[in-house]
């Protein structure tokens, strides 16, 4: 069983979490906290399994991790995952984002939190395993975003052309988020 | 109403959606959470407004506020209103906010029963598998017990998108609702070979899930996963199923050694790491399973082991990682194949990456020996010098420390080199494990008396010195060391070699800085000391200096009676005054040394921390009575403190003399002075007694004066610069003493063989150092650990009793095809939606109207519904734990009769509480339906299957096939009384048997493998049709109202429009009576519950009174009901013929056969009979139909003779005898209404021309 997901920052802040156990929002926090200082003092070429933290499972969990340029995506799992099996999971799951998103960065995980939910959705549900295949993860994904897209109709249009407008507002996106080098630059590993 | 919309649209351009949010917050960096909370009153405002989009956005945004640790619980009710959105886009909004934040308190989640029902049944796959999604994050025990059922059906989906999320979320399900797993498992078990390999991996996931938390129940399915490794190439599946062997092998050994060979041409072919991975997992599970079985294993170590190799070698770290971790389980079983790979494993404590360190020290723990513990703690220690980071630091400290300690000190061969490893572990600054330290020390130095000396002497320099005093004060801190240390200089004095010295140092002013419990030892082993000295000085001639002496204690302990620490105060003060008496009596010239050391006599001796708990309670002593009566409340108070004040005791946890008497005091001192005689001081002032030693063997060889010279006795800090550290010239010493005992072994050795030169071959080769070679330093007598007398070796069992798991721990067996233990007993099956007729009947017209009625409505519901159930459930746990018992009793022999071929079982539909079960098919669609339906009926066989064996077949006896008239089955019962026993324990199941909960009521007979297999039968008849609707109809009997009946209906539209205000009703006659709402006019319809769209179909309930039941009869009725659709709406009706058989009255009972007996003997019955020609169906199927159809019970049934029973709502008794020959099959029955059987009989009749 997968406990939880959460994917920051390189400075900590959340841009997902998802837990499949039931902590107050105050413990989410402190989680994501401890969770991102033992995951960050570690070096890149150190390996990426970790025996969990103290707030989080115990004895029988382990948080197994993968770091992308700017993100890290961190996955608490007990004993019935396989390591390196989860470890293929995040590449799957972040390959499929950057299919989605068309060469996924930081920023599209700040603005569209509720997309990468609903991707996630396809991928683990309720702590476990959905799909693994990502052609299906992302065909259904679109099938969904379709149907989100023609339901839209009257009522969003307006909304989205305002967001448009204000999206125009462009001198503000660069000077307030550093757009530099935070494409999360996805790996060819060797096949799972 | 369009007006509305636009101007909803146009307000929330102005609104912010998500991004906006998000931009927002990122240009608010110094003032984040005032905007946030601005932000908060503009989503309260927009969860205000009527328009829906406007409120998904708002809830879209909370979700976005959850993550940054805002609660948003506030806003639960906005959210079930979002969810319950008939739009794909808002309602995954909804999903998605309600998963991030509900919990099984959320109280709203009570609401959201029917909203999630109303999107699992939807015709769009994707609202369904939304709502899956959301409920696996919040399924509580009530929203699975409610909706089993519907995901139940979803398994078997036709689009597998739903069926892998379904078969996924029913381990949540599980979890919740354990009731669950029994009816649900054999279709579970089917989706393992669904066609759709997603599917297939969930089913996989679900059932290794389960399987981890309680091996033994599905250990049965082990052919089956075998299959599918040796089929699957999906590495998923395959690293679950091989997960799942690993944990079923040490259950079975003989499917371990099935596994092997598979399991290592995977290892040899595949190229997937994590695959190798878990196959040598696996490999290394089923090795330890059959340690010592299989002589040949061998190679399969030799290959993990070499495997493993590869991936510790591996540049990948975390290869290298998992490598060692694999290893460590090796090397519980199979040390010496690891211990190989010794310089591999010291190679990565040098490694960069702290994980791969700690798990080499974990190896490390298990590959000690006598001979290379020196050795790899000298490195363990050259690793504390070099280690950054308090943290790992420690974690050398506590392995170093485990490494050493395991098992009793087994490895230990030299205690005074563990000693000062010890003391070197010291200096070790700002560690937290000082207590830990303090602890060895302690336990060292008390249970291997041979040390005492030397322990005395090194804590006395610790004592002495002043480092310890400088670090820092915190409790665990190093200080701690110094509470070991002053106890052991005080306990053990009389080896003190300078005792006044390490009093003085025990009394410096610096002392009363550490904390108060360290304190409290100090004061308490000073007096000790304060004995010792006494003693020594009053032999002299010179009593000043024993004045001196009490003079010091006089003069320094006073700073300690000012402490702020009760316990040190209290001891100190205590000690100044008997101190201060003392030197009265000094001045008096009156000898008190004898006296004062009295007070400090005694042995001690180590208990074993569970010593108390084990102490048996002696008989006729009831820990619970009272001793006095209970005291009033108010006296409580008076207890607190003393509470604290205990509490504060337990926590120094101070080693406490044992009570004795005055006799056995003095018994012991006596021994004690002659054990100090003849122990080996190996420090000591006068080397005079160094010759004396413990008569142990191998020891009269050891140099003990070198020891003495080459040991400084000085404080390793100090002794650094001198060259080795102390504990390195112990591990020199150690090789010279083992060298020197080896040549002398040698020596013996050829003289051994000289002697005995014809003897056959050596034992063993002198060359290599084997194990058993090194003996001991010092036969060093570890004292162990005091238990009572009679204390129970057994272990306490430390499960914890909250495991949802543990709920779990089902036995699923008997569901296989393969044993028929225990079929599904009714108390198990899941429980139904139904329309309960009587609720419906109160208050027509409030359902399905408007979407705020339904949300409202099951609040109400749901309370009576945990009523009913809760008295429900109480019922069955009495019923079922009842026939647990029975069934264990009757294990082996069910499993010896598993043997012969199981045949009749009559599936029974009915039992008591039958306003509460209700079958029906949940489908949300024709199409639907039929693939439920095509489900539906393995698993009917499945469970009829399983229910084979509860009926075994009698052995076929030429004694038993004359035997055909009750009266003669009575005679044999009394002749064969065992075989009655059984068969009556037996037959006591019988109405538990179920039909599955599903959809369908095809339950059959005893299919054995070898029986060809029942048709599907179905109760359900047609009421009436037309183009738009379809009715079909079941009629139940309730046991509890002999004058009630119960007609579901199942409502199924046929058309592609939408068919609402479904209004049903019934001519009455004089006998029967349709039960409307009280208020309602006799003529009155009643409003069907639902409204159906198209392809949907659903069930509801009516109750009929009924007053006579010994004849048929028809009702006649109407349907009227309005089809919409988009363009118009009609109304509708269509007429029917509820036909009430006289089978409809019967109820399924069963009946114990000398109950049978005794009451066809009464003669209160009538005869009538009935003879069936051309019958040509086997005779288990004849049966199970008139079982099924009839509502009857098998009572016996030898060959092809049966006699059957029911029991008429009324409480009439029908009994059956049946035979067949050939095509014709007789029919004797009995009842005490003629009339009544006499239709029954018509029926049967019916049932069999039909076919």
């Amino acid at each position: 069983m997968i406990k939880a997901i959460l994917i920051f920052n390189n400075h900590g802040k959340p841009r997902l979490i998802r837990f499949y156990q039931y902590f107050t929002e105050d413990m989410q926090q402190q989680i994501i906290r401890e969770t991102f200082h033992l995951v960050s003092k570690r070096d890149d070429n150190v390996c990426n399994f970790l025996e969990g933290g103290s707030l989080i499972g115990g004895s029988d969990y382990k948080l197994i991790y993968r770091h992308y340029a700017t993100l890290y995506f961190v996955f608490c799992v007990d004993s019935s995952e396989s390591e390196l099996g989860i470890l293929d999971l995040i590449q799957v799951f972040v390959e499929t984002l950057d299919k989605c998103f068309e060469n996924v960065c930081e920023l599209d995980l700040i603005f569209h939190m509720d997309k990468v939910h609903y991707i996630l959705q396809e991928v683990v549900m309720g702590g476990m395993v959905l799909e693994t295949n990502m052609n299906e993860i992302v065909a259904q994904v679109e099938v969904q975003n379709r149907m989100e897209k023609s339901e839209g109709g009257l009522s969003a249009a307006p909304a989205r052309a305002v967001s448009a407008v204000k999206n125009m507002n462009l001198p503000e996106i660069p000077r307030n988020i550093n757009i530099g080098d935070i494409n999360i630059k996805v790996p060819s590993l060797s096949p799972f | 109403m369009a007006l509305k919309i636009v101007k909803g649209s146009i307000d929330r351009m102005f609104d912010k959606n998500l991004q906006d949010l998000v931009r927002g917050i990122r240009n608010h960096k110094e003032d984040e959470a005032k905007y946030i909370s601005t932000c908060i009153d503009e989503i309260k405002q927009e969860l205000k407004q009527d328009n829906i989009a406007v409120k998904a956005n708002a809830v879209c945004k909370l979700t976005y506020l959850q993550m940054l640790g805002y609660d948003v619980s506030w806003a639960a009710f906005n959210i079930v209103e979002v969810m319950s959105s008939s739009k794909f886009t808002y309602k995954r909004i909804g999903y998605l906010a309600a998963s991030q934040c509900f919990h099984e308190s959320t109280d709203v989640i009570m609401l959201t029963t029917n909203q999630i029902r109303k999107d699992l049944s939807s015709p769009n796959q994707y609202d369904t598998g939304v709502a899956l999604t959301g409920l696996s994050c919040f399924v509580t025990p009530d929203l699975a017990r409610d909706l089993a059922n519907d995901i139940m059906t979803l398994m078997s989906h036709t689009k597998p998108y739903i069926r892998k999320k379904a078969v996924l979320i029913m381990y949540k399900v599980f979890l919740k609702y354990p009731e669950s797993l029994r009816p649900a498992f054999p279709r579970l078990k089917e989706k393992l070979e669904d066609p759709d390999p997603g599917v297939q991996s969930a089913a996989v996931n679900v059932i290794c899930e389960l399987a981890r938390r309680n091996p033994k129940n599905y250990l049965s399915l082990a052919p089956l996963f075998f299959k599918l490794m040796t089929s699957s190439t999906n590495n998923w599946v395959l690293i679950k199923i091989i997960k799942l062997f690993g944990a079923l092998t040490p259950l079975e050994p003989r499917l371990g050694k099935k596994l092997i060979e598979p399991l290592t041409n995977l290892i040899h072919s595949t190229s997937a790491m994590s695959l190798l991975y878990e196959c040598v997992n696996t490999v290394i599970a089923v090795l330890i399973s059959l340690s010592s079985g299989m002589p040949n294993h061998s190679a399969s170590i030799q290959l993990c082991v070499q495997k493993l190799r590869i991936l510790i070698e591996d540049s990948d770290q975390n290869l290298k990682y998992l490598g060692l971790l694999a290893m460590s389980k090796i090397l519980k079983t199979h040390p010496k194949s690891v211990q190989s790979h010794k310089d591999l494993i010291l190679q990565c404590l040098d490694d960069k990456d702290e994980s791969i360190r700690l798990r080499a020290l974990d190896l490390l723990y298990g590959m000690v020996s006598k001979k290379n513990l020196m050795e790899i703690v000298k490195k363990l220690m050259l690793h504390v010098d070099k280690a950054e980071g308090t943290t790992y630091r420690d974690e050398l400290l506590t392995k170093i420390i485990d490494i050493c300690s395991q098992s009793n000190y087994q490895y230990i061969t030299n205690f005074e080199w563990y000693i000062s490893i010890l003391v070197e572990l010291t200096r070790l600054e700002g560690t937290r494990h000082g207590h830990l330290i303090a602890s060895q020390m302690l336990d060292v130095a008390i249970r291997v008396k041979a040390i005492r000396a030397f322990a005395v002497a090194q804590m006395a320099t610790l004592l002495d010195n002043a480092h310890l005093l400088t670090g820092n004060m915190q409790r665990n801190g190093i200080c701690e060391v110094s509470y070991a240390a002053a106890w052991i200089c005080g306990e053990f004095s009389e080896h003190l070699e300078n005792p006044m010295q390490t009093l003085e140092a025990m009394l410096r002013p610096k002392v009363a800085t550490l904390p108060g419990h360290i304190q409290a030892v100090y004061v308490q082993n000073a007096a000790k000391l304060f004995a010792t000295v006494l003693k020594s000085q009053e032999g002299n001639t010179d009593s000043t200096a024993a004045q001196e002496t009490s003079q010091l204690m006089i003069e320094r302990l006073p700073l300690f009676v000012q402490s702020a620490n009760l316990e040190v105060q209290e001891r100190a003060s205590c000690i100044l005054q008997l101190v201060k008496y003392i030197q009265k009596l000094q001045q008096k010239d009156v000898e008190v040394a004898e006296e004062v050391s009295a007070l400090f006599a005694g042995e001690l001796n180590p208990v074993a921390p569970k010593a108390q708990k084990k102490v048996p309670v002696p008989e006729g002593l009831d820990l619970d009575a009272w001793i006095n009566e209970p005291p009033s409340e108010s006296e409580s108070e008076d207890e607190q403190p003393k509470a604290i004040f205990t509490k504060e005791e337990t926590k120094h946890s101070r080693p406490r003399h044992i009570e004795v008497d005055e006799k056995e005091l003095a018994r012991r001192r006596e021994a004690r002075k002659q054990e100090q005689a003849n122990n080996p001081f190996y420090i000591k002032a006068s080397p005079s007694s160094q010759k004396v030693y413990q008569d142990t063997p191998g020891v009269e060889h050891i140099p003990v004066v070198q020891i003495d010279l080459s040991v400084p006795l000085k404080v390793p800090g100090e002794t650094q610069h001198q060259g080795l550290p102390m504990s390195d010239q112990y591990v020199k010493l150690e090789e010279e003493r083992r060298q020197k005992e080896r040549a002398e072994k040698k020596k013996k050795e050829k003289k051994k063989r000289k002697e005995k030169r014809s003897g056959r071959g050596k034992k063993h080769d002198s060359g290599p150092e084997s194990e058993e070679d090194i003996t001991p330093a010092h036969m060093v007598d570890i004292v162990t650990e005091e238990m009572p007398e009679n204390a129970l070796p057994s272990d306490d069992d430390d499960k914890d009793p909250n495991d949802p798991h543990k709920a779990l721990d089902i036995d699923l067996d008997n569901l296989g095809e393969m044993a028929g233990r225990r079929p599904l007993a009714d108390s198990e099956k899941l429980p139904v939606r139904s329309h309960r007729a009587v609720e419906a009947a109160k208050s027509p017209g409030e359902d399905g109207d408007a979407e705020t009625v339904a949300t409202q409505q099951p609040k109400k519901k749901s309370g009576k519904d945990k009523r009913d159930d809760k008295k429900k459930d109480k019922d069955k746990e009495r019923k079922k734990s009842k026939d647990e018992k029975k069934k264990k009793k009757h294990k082996h022999e069910e499993k010896e009769e598993d043997l012969l071929r199981g045949e009749v079982h009559e599936p029974v539909v009915q039992s008591e509480g039958i306003s509460q079960v209700a079958e029906l098919p949940t489908s949300t669609s024709a199409e639907e339906a039929a693939t439920v339906a095509a489900a539906e009926a393995p698993v009917a066989e499945v469970v009829s299957g399983a229910a084979q064996d509860s009926e075994p077949d009698e052995p076929k006896d030429t004694e038993m096939e004359e035997t055909k008239s009750s009266k003669h089955k009575k005679k044999k019962q009394k002749k064969e009384k065992e075989e009655k026993e059984k068969k009556k324990k037996k037959r006591h199941h019988h109405h538990h048997r179920h039909s599955d909960g599903g959809g369908e009521e095809s339950v059959q007979n005893g299919t054995v493998e070898e029986e060809e297999p029942l048709p599907s039968m179905s109760n359900y008849c047609l009421l009436a049709e037309n183009s738009y609707i379809k009715m079909v109809y079941d009629i139940q009997g309730n046991l509890q109202d002999g004058s009630q009946v119960v007609v579901s209906v199942i409502f199924e539209n046929k058309c592609d429009s939408f068919l609402k205000s479904m209004e049903f009703n019934v001519l009455d006659s004089l006998n029967s009576k349709l039960q409307r709402p009280e208020g309602s006019g006799p003529h009155d319809g009643l409003t069907v519950p639902f409204q159906l769209p198209p392809g949907v179909s659903n069930e509801a309930r009516f109750v009929f009174t009924v007053q006579s039941i010994v004849m048929p009869q028809k009702l006649k009725g109407t349907l009227t009901f309005i089809v919409k659709n988009e363009e118009s709406s009609t109304h509708e009706k269509l007429d029917f013929k509820l036909h009430f058989t006289c089978t409809s009255y019967l109820i399924t009972t069963p009946c114990y056969s000398d109950a049978y007996a005794k009451l066809l003997e009464s003669g209160d019955l009538k005869g009538s009979s009935l003879k069936l020609e051309g019958v040509n169906m086997p005779f288990h199927h004849l049966l199970a139909r008139i079982c099924f159809h009839h509502h009857f019970s098998v009572v016996e049934r030898i060959d092809s003779c049966s006699s059957m029973y029911s029991r008429s709502i009324q409480g009439h008794h029908v009994c059956l005898l049946v035979k067949s020959s050939g095509q014709t099959v007789s029919i004797d029955a009995k009842c005490d209404e003629p009339t009544m059987l006499g239709n029954v009989l018509d029926e049967i009749k019916q049932t069999f021309s039909q076919c």
